[in-house]
């Protein structure tokens, strides 16, 4: 006995059946922990939708997800899962999609789909083809860039506040009291892609004692200063020793007795 | 006035018989964001004719925290209170779907009293959840009395639900592998005898104020017909579907955990309407006690997560005595586990309908994608062509017929 998760049975045959309903429509079938995954070319997906909703009986759309792969080259899949309750079955069928790319529309097929296509639009940005009503849904009104795609930062771009001089609510550049935390857990036994602190040392290591750090190749050997140079001597002694004119020859006492700056020895 | 007077007078356009008349435009109104009987934050925009709702545009989203965004940067096991938070009326039943999805990428087996713990609160919470629904329904078309008094046994649910994880609301009871912490009998007996005397006794007489009650019919009844077309068109699961008279309950179609060894019926609408919304609730509240008392009689001993260390931790007092267990320990509260590469959808019957959890894994500690299929979402956007044709005053019913939680719509 394995998970608990509600079981469900693939028909006999199930793959087969949808393969030959869809025909060309269908690029691939991923069969992974009892969960059928129809992977559909992009341009006939309303096709493919119709045919499962008529002839394959899957009379209800339960979902429509986004999913970001920033390193594909069509960065998104937009992913349906299908609910039949007549055979008591799901399937997920999925198309890759990028930022300029319409996906073509569902909502002629299932009104559901109006508000899930404007989650995936508003949250990353994928144009649905026919969508009539494709405004932001979720974010806030006015709100810019997708927040669901991997390079959109967790905390935002933006803050908002009520401001008590405007006597209204107003955004502002996000400033963190605390940098944002994220640990990582790869393990270095287990291919972490980057040098551990400290390893950088290892390359181009003597055995035995480590190297002393090579110094800055200088061009002119550094010497000791001579008199000339730094312009110590006698002349310069006694200019120190002239006074200038407006020079006092003793110090001023002060002559506010309540600042007690003063020493008492300075008094005259 | 007398080249007014004059072109009045020589008017002779049919096709516009109104001319000169002042022509009556469509009201809008902007109900909510902040409305009692809006359940939460949502701003309808509907446009009136009269007092006949014309079109009627909800806005979602005001409480929208990103939920899915934050759930990518959280290892598994932090991701698991924000779905407590999801929808904070029946807390439990957003935990099941995603520990359920969790275990079923990983492939674990859940030991069998934690599979009947877990049924035993599901089930307490669609009581809690429905007590919540029902009485707030009831209190938006006029009635005081019969929310008071769900409000007692939503109350007693509550105190059970502290009594077994410690918390009233956002339990975080349900974890991958199994429970939390086994339940004390003393627990298990108070349910119990609550299930057979204050839950009967507080329902029914709540019930026996309403279901009959002509003013509660005359809200209710015929009101937001949705045919069996419309329900599968629109997505809708849980308590509207089977208002709408399709038999569909996941609990017996795709069973999850001990559901299968349950004896329980399915109720359905006859009519279609508000008030077949209302009374398939009341009777899946009947139904829930049923499931629980079987629980209480069949639930065996045993562990109630399971012994894969790698996923579960160990006891408190296994951890003092044991290194391993305390490595374990350790390394599960910081790093977490790890889930192998893969894509699963898990939905089960929660209060409100199929809550599904859309997981992607890539074999990290974190989620890539855990995608939240709320059952709000659908149901709300049903609103427009429901509500089309009907009094303004309907809204209310209608809006508390669907059971809605913005925590879960707008995640």
């Amino acid at each position: 006995m394995g998970h608990s998760a509600p079981r469900i049975m693939n028909p006999q045959g199930i793959a087969d059946e949808i393969g030959a309903l869809l025909g060309a429509m269908l690029i691939e079938t991923v069969d992974h922990a009892d969960e059928l995954t129809l992977i559909v070319a992009r341009a006939e997906l309303a096709n493919a939708m119709a045919l499962l909703r008529d002839m394959g009986h899957y009379q209800q759309l339960m979902e429509i997800a986004g999913v970001d792969y920033p390193d594909r080259p069509e960065r998104f899949e937009v992913v349906y899962h299908l609910l039949s309750v007549t055979r008591n079955h799901r399937v997920r069928v999925k198309v890759s999609t990028d930022e300029d790319m319409p996906v073509p529309t569902v909502t002629h097929l299932w009104p559901v789909a109006g508000w899930l296509e404007r989650e995936v639009f508003d949250m990353y940005g994928v144009v649905f083809d026919g969508n009539t009503d494709l405004r932001r849904i979720l974010t806030d009104y006015g709100f810019k860039g997708h927040p669901q795609r991997k390079d959109f930062p967790l905390t935002g771009y933006v803050e908002l506040r009520y401001s008590e001089e405007d006597k209204r609510v107003v955004y502002e550049p996000v400033k963190l009291a605390q940098d944002f935390r994220s640990f990582d857990f790869m393990s270095p036994w287990e291919g972490a892609d980057y040098i551990l602190p400290g390893d950088e040392k290892a390359k181009g290591e003597a055995p035995g004692a480590p190297t002393p750090a090579a110094s800055p190749a200088a061009s002119t050997p550094k010497t000791t200063g001579k008199k000339a140079d730094t312009g110590a001597g006698e002349a310069a002694n006694k200019a120190a020793e002239v006074k200038s004119a407006d020079a006092p020859a003793k110090p001023v006492s002060a002559t506010d007795e309540g600042k007690g700056a003063a020493k008492p020895e300075d008094k005259a | 006035m007398s080249d007014y007077l004059e072109k009045l007078d020589h008017h002779t356009d049919a096709a516009d018989p109104t001319y000169g008349d002042t022509e009556i435009q469509n009201y809008t109104i902007n109900f909510g964001p902040q409305h009692p009987a809006a359940h939460g934050v949502l701003r309808l925009v509907m446009e009136l004719d009269g007092e006949i709702v014309e079109r009627c545009d909800p806005h979602v989203g005001l409480l929208h925290r990103g939920t899915e965004k934050l759930i990518e940067y959280k290892t598994y096991l932090q991701a698991l209170p924000y779905f407590d938070r999801l929808d904070y009326c029946s807390p439990l039943g957003m935990e099941h779907s995603y520990v359920l999805a969790i275990e079923k990428l990983l492939n674990l087996e859940v030991p069998l009293r934690a599979q009947y713990l877990r049924v035993f609160f599901a089930e307490l919470t669609r009581i809690c959840n429905h007590m919540l629904n029902l009485g707030s329904h009831v209190m938006d078309v006029g009635a005081m009395t019969p929310n008071l008094w769900l409000f007692e046994i939503r109350e007693d649910c509550l105190n059970f639900f502290e009594r077994a994880s410690g918390a009233r609301m956002h339990s975080a009871y349900f974890r991958p592998g199994g429970v939390h912490q086994d339940v004390p009998l003393k627990l298990l007996t108070d349910i119990a005898d609550w299930l057979d005397t204050r839950l009967p006794r507080l329902f029914e007489d709540a019930m026996s104020l309403v279901v009959d009650n002509r003013i509660f019919k005359q809200r209710n009844v015929d009101i937001a017909i949705v045919s069996k077309e419309d329900a599968l068109k629109w997505g809708f699961s849980g308590p509207m579907i089977r208002g709408s008279g399709i038999p569909w309950d996941i609990r017996k179609a795709q069973p999850y955990d001990v559901y299968d060894r349950m004896e329980f019926d399915v109720p359905v609408g006859t009519n279609y309407d508000c008030y077949d919304r209302f009374m398939v609730r009341v009777e899946e509240v009947r139904q829930s006690a049923r499931i629980m008392k079987q629980c209480l009689n069949e639930m065996p001993e045993g562990p109630i997560a399971s012994f894969d260390r790698k996923v579960s931790p160990p006891k408190r007092g296994e951890m003092k005595r044991s290194m391993e267990a305390l490595i374990h320990h350790f390394k599960l509260y910081t790093e977490g586990f790890h889930v192998p590469a893969g894509e699963v959808y898990v939905a089960t019957e929660s209060p409100k309908g199929e809550f599904g959890v859309y997981l992607v894994a890539d074999g990290s500690n974190k989620p890539y994608r855990c995608k939240i299929r709320p059952t709000a979402f659908s149901h709300l956007q049903a609103m427009d062509f429901m509500m089309k044709g009907h009094m303004l005053a309907d809204t209310t019913a209608v809006l508390g017929a669907m059971d809605i939680v913005f925590g879960e719509c707008d995640r």
